[in-house]
């Protein structure tokens, strides 16, 4: 393996960590909806980190080894249109990624002051929090905006 | 030489690949949430029965469209005409990895399917105990998987 294949190899594995902490926090989404009490929320702190370390590195490894390439391949350059797309896709969905995350926030935070508070029992508005809307849409305009990035990355449309 | 490879792909490759590669992510993430929360869940009942439930409605579609999706670009690509045992080496780990896998998958679900049924009975983690060993065995079996599918080693 040449050096650009690792460090293809290393890019294709930054987008699997990158889809399966999104995946991650779909399921983390759909089991909070149901969750009402500041145990249950702050349970799943451990299980939030996994997914934002997995965001982390599959993002920052995406970008920074997907620069590499552009400029390391050849037949590839970073003014190409499919790779443009890539990274303007790329800024919207971390753009989305972060509004999503600051949604949920919302809920960990309410339920680690409740706790605080000695409110241990099921708290509606602790439920309405964790059920927002906007971290739902946010986090359904991040996945379609990563599958646009992938379907770019397959097709490579104007290569 | 993959990156060449992939500049010339042929555009009618593209649908299939896309369905392999969806899938292996969905059965990725899968294992990935599965795994975190039968990790993290320290005899929580609602968290086993979340890490259980993932790999069963996540992981298991995942891995049955990554499956189908290799088939479909395998016989696109021209593998099956070959010779048998000249297919080069990261072929072979793809298919140990996903035949393997597979099994190992449904092991781990028969497993953790009983061990969900005895949490009622306040039973139970020692079966959910294993599941979660052989979800992050099959997700560092996935790991090099991926590895090898994209960097393509001799």
């Amino acid at each position: 393996m040449s050096f650009d294949d690792w460090m293809l190899a290393l890019h294709v594995l930054s987008a699997f960590a990158y889809v399966g902490g999104l995946i991650l926090f779909w399921v983390l989404i759909v089991a909070v909806r149901q969750t009402d009490t500041p145990e249950g929320t702050i349970r799943m702190g451990p299980v939030v980190n996994v997914g934002n370390a997995a965001v982390g590195i599959g993002a920052g490894g995406t970008i920074l080894l997907g620069i590499w390439l552009a400029f390391s391949v050849g037949g590839y350059d970073i003014w190409d249109f499919w790779i443009i797309a890539a990274l303007v896709l790329w800024v919207v969905a971390a753009a989305f990624g972060r509004r999503t995350g600051e949604a949920y926030l919302a809920g960990m935070k309410k339920a680690q002051e409740l706790q605080a508070a000695g409110q241990t029992g099921p708290n509606a508005e602790l439920l309405a929090i964790n059920r927002t809307r906007d971290g739902l849409v946010m986090h359904a305009l991040t996945t379609v905006v990563v599958l646009l990035i992938i379907l770019d990355m397959i097709w490579k449309p104007g290569a | 030489m993959s990156t060449v490879l992939a500049a010339v792909r042929p555009d009618d490759w593209n649908f299939p690949l896309l369905v392999h590669a969806a899938g292996a992510m969905v059965l990725y993430g899968g294992l990935l949430t599965g795994a975190s929360a039968l990790g993290f869940a320290r005899g929580d009942t609602r968290l086993l029965r979340l890490g259980y439930f993932t790999l069963l409605a996540v992981a298991l579609p995942g891995w049955i469209v990554m499956r189908v999706g290799a088939q479909w670009i395998y016989s696109k690509e021209g593998w099956d005409d070959l010779p048998e045992g000249t297919e080069p080496g990261w072929l072979g780990i793809g298919f140990l990895t996903a035949e393997g896998g597979g099994l190992l998958l449904l092991i781990s679900l028969i497993a953790g399917g009983i061990g969900v049924r005895r949490l009622r009975d306040g039973g139970g983690s020692g079966l959910l105990k294993a599941t979660l060993v052989i979800a992050l065995i099959l997700l560092a079996a996935y790991t090099v998987a991926v590895w090898a599918m994209a960097g393509k080693p001799d």
